[in-house]
């Protein structure tokens, strides 16, 4: 009895043991769900979903305090996505959420007064220029998320559709023509 | 004789070959204009280095490459360029693309040509002079031919294609059976750079003239290449294809030939670097077949830019004709009209017709007979791939190879469904490159997002500390200071140095008025002075009424 007993508790320690330094030698920062819908998200960093960044809504999602249907640059493509990842059902987009062509800042040269607010405001550091010096958009590097437009005070930041050109053209869902029997 | 090898799959379509062979390469009269796409290969558009209304010479630089990954572009006769602007070229999209318009003045006048000795030139200087001279792959890619000088030197087998194995296609088959010592003084400057072991000319075995040719003008050089006939069978020009029949070695899923040691290049290329090197000749026209419902089906030799409408007028158009095929029947692309111009990579123009050409029936529903998997030369799963196209599920697609498919066309050949299935394929192919550059730019935009969060927070702490140090440099002072009277007032004893800090800027702000003088009083005339001294009495009583009417309006304190 007394030896089985003690059995027990040696087995109790060793597993003891293990499990701590296993939970010191494998732990892991953070939240890995935060990782994988940041990792879906598509990192304009516009805020359009309510909160300041990709990663805290991100981080929102994991916590369940966000919906999954808020990201538009994400398109439904992204809500599938992240239906997909936390098992839960698709939700469309909301009446005041869709969707918009992507499109990148474009800054009228000959109006910027160099104020720099734009500047500030880019969450990607995707324009370049310095104050009382005209500033630009590397236009690579611009997420499309809009957040330049408004601070800027003479409006000389418009938002240019990306156009269809051979380099970016897609060969469209094959569609075949119904023709009419005769 | 020489051991071939076969590969999976493969079909006969019938080759059509035969109608535009009767006659030889022709030249066709110097087009009024030329439209020079700047975009005619793979990689980078070329840069326009001339501005509009600027005279150009024949094989003069128009358009400089752009990165590694691009190739130049050369006026092909000399005239003015009249516009630079964007044209409809030949592209599945029909969009617009930048090109040079050149009025040509027929004059034909060459710019300086740059001739080189291949002996002297290093493999670096080799691919230099090509990639300056323009040369690009003529086979149907146009891929810059400087970059396939650029891997894994030496090789042991240099393979010269000329295999053309698409139906109607002639132009490399014409070329052989015309300029055959020119393609192996190429080859000999090819096995140069390359430092190849052994030349190996692949060409199927229903070219028989193209293969004497060869062989002759190989044995008048002397020169230890060998001509291979291989059977036909499409798509065995394909060149991971013709590596394979010709030395039974596969070329691995997303590696280049040159990770096996072989290097595969197609004849009409070999004549243009021939011309590059020995001439001095950028490249600016090309062989080009121009067959299907003509009446006189033959081959051209046009300058790059040249209207195709302007050699279908050539070979006599006959009626019916509904639509323009650039490159074959099995991969060759629609054109918008026939009135694009012709680019490197074009080797033949199809007019088509119902009577050549019937239409295809409607798709009907695969039925998983699984014909494509006989025919597909590439080993893959064409009804699976099909499948997971259609259903959009991309991963799955790629997960069985997608990429690895050559798009030669085979199984929707044989599909007795007729469904189209290498649409389905590019269909995929693009959405899946779409989304990895979108998420490549996510990747970035992630990082430099971080990136800027960190310095933000950094530049924050920076300047917490900056004004740390402040402080206690003035707090310092303080201490040292604390003998002297310091004006004192209603000032917490926490807030010494702030209070300090706003004596100071009034201090300052004393001095600086007081050094302050107005700096238009000097020199004055009599009759100004007496105007300032009006001004300043009125100025004086003003004040004083101010005063006054100050005073007055003052509450009555404690009445």
């Amino acid at each position: 009895m007394i030896t089985a007993l003690w059995v027990m508790v040696a087995i109790a320690v060793v597993l003891g043991v293990v499990l701590g330094y296993s939970a010191i030698r494998f732990r892991v920062e953070g939240n890995p769900l935060v990782e994988k819908i940041d990792a879906v998200l598509p990192q304009t960093q516009c805020g359009q979903c309510g909160y300041p960044g990709c990663k805290p809504y991100a981080e929102a999602i994991a916590k369940g305090e966000a919906d999954i249907n808020l990201c538009p640059p994400g398109g439904e493509d992204g809500i599938h996505k992240l239906a997909d990842l936390l098992g839960v059902e698709f939700k469309p987009f909301g009446e005041n959420t869709k969707p918009r062509a992507k499109a990148v800042a474009f800054i009228d040269e000959n109006d910027c007064i160099g104020c720099t607010l734009c500047i500030q405001a880019c969450p990607v550091d995707a324009i370049a220029g310095a104050a009382k010096q005209m500033h630009t958009i590397i236009a690579a590097e611009c997420t499309g998320c809009e957040l330049c437009v408004a601070p800027c005070p003479v409006d000389c930041i418009s938002m240019q559709p990306i156009p269809e050109k051979p380099g970016n053209w897609k060969w469209k869902y094959p569609v075949i023509p119904l023709r009419q029997q005769k | 004789m020489r051991r071939l090898f076969t590969f999976h799959g493969g079909i006969h379509p019938p080759t059509n070959k035969t109608q535009s062979t009767t006659q030889p390469i022709a030249r066709v009269p110097l087009p009024a204009e030329l439209v020079i796409s700047l975009h005619q290969h793979a990689g980078e558009a070329a840069k326009p280095v001339v501005q509009v209304g600027e005279r150009v010479l024949k094989g003069q630089l128009i358009g400089a490459p752009v990165g590694g990954f691009s190739a130049a572009v050369h006026a092909p006769t000399s005239g003015t360029v009249s516009a630079i602007e964007l044209e409809t070229v030949a592209h599945p999209s029909s969009l617009p693309e930048l090109c040079i318009t050149l009025r040509v003045d027929g004059k034909e006048e060459w710019a300086a040509r740059h001739a080189v000795d291949y002996r002297t030139l290093c493999n670096a200087e080799l691919q230099q002079h090509l990639r300056a001279q323009g040369v690009v792959g003529l086979g149907g890619a146009a891929f810059p031919c400087d970059m396939k000088l650029r891997h894994a030197i030496p090789v042991a087998t240099l393979i010269l294609n000329g295999a053309e194995c698409e139906p109607y296609i002639t132009c490399d088959d014409m070329l052989m059976r015309e300029r055959a010592a020119e393609i192996v003084r190429g080859a000999e400057i090819l096995r140069h750079a390359l430092d190849a072991k052994e030349v190996l000319f692949g060409i199927e075995d229903n070219k028989p003239e193209a293969i004497a040719a060869m062989q002759r003008a190989i044995d008048d050089g002397g020169l230890p290449f060998e001509v291979v006939a291989v059977p036909t069978i499409y798509p065995g020009g394909s060149a991971k294809h013709l590596i394979k029949v010709l030395t039974g070695r596969e070329v691995p899923s997303g590696k280049l030939p040159t990770d096996i040691g072989v290097q595969c290049f197609n004849v009409g290329t070999t004549y243009a670097i021939k011309r590059a090197c020995d001439d001095g000749e950028p490249l600016i026209a090309r062989v080009v077949t121009v067959t299907g419902n003509v009446a006189q089906p033959r081959n051209y030799e046009a300058l790059i830019g040249t209207h195709f409408a302007e050699l279908i007028t050539a070979s006599e158009e006959l009626p019916g004709t509904n639509r323009y095929i650039m490159g074959g029947p099995m991969m060759g692309l629609e054109l918008p009209t026939a009135n694009v111009p012709l680019v490197k990579a074009s080797n033949c123009v199809i007019v088509a017709s119902d009577a050549l050409f019937p239409p295809q029936p409607a798709p009907l529903p695969c039925i998983r007979c699984t014909r494509c998997v006989q025919a597909c030369p590439a080993e893959l799963q064409p009804q699976d791939l099909y499948w997971f196209a259609q259903s959009n599920n991309f991963g799955k697609a790629q997960e069985f190879h997608l990429f690895d498919c050559i798009e030669c066309g085979a199984c929707a050949y044989v599909c007795p469904s007729s469904i189209p299935l290498v649409h389905y394929y590019r269909y995929a192919k693009s959405e899946i490159r779409a989304r990895d550059q979108e998420k490549r730019a996510a990747d970035l935009a992630r990082e430099r997002h971080e990136f800027r969060q960190l310095r933000i927070e950094r530049e924050k702490q920076e300047k917490a500390e900056r004004l740390a140090q402040k402080e206690r440099a003035t707090a310092k002072a303080v201490t040292e200071t604390a003998a002297v009277p310091t004006p004192t007032g209603p000032v917490a004893a926490g807030d010494d140095t702030q209070q300090l800090h706003i004596n100071a800027a009034l201090e300052r702000a004393k001095a600086q008025a007081a050094a302050a003088h107005p700096k238009n009083i000097d020199h004055l005339t009599p009759e100004q002075q007496a105007e300032i001294a009006v001004i300043e009495a009125r100025r004086a009583t003003i004040h004083d009424i101010a005063a006054d009417a100050g005073a007055d309006d003052e509450p009555p304190k404690q009445s």
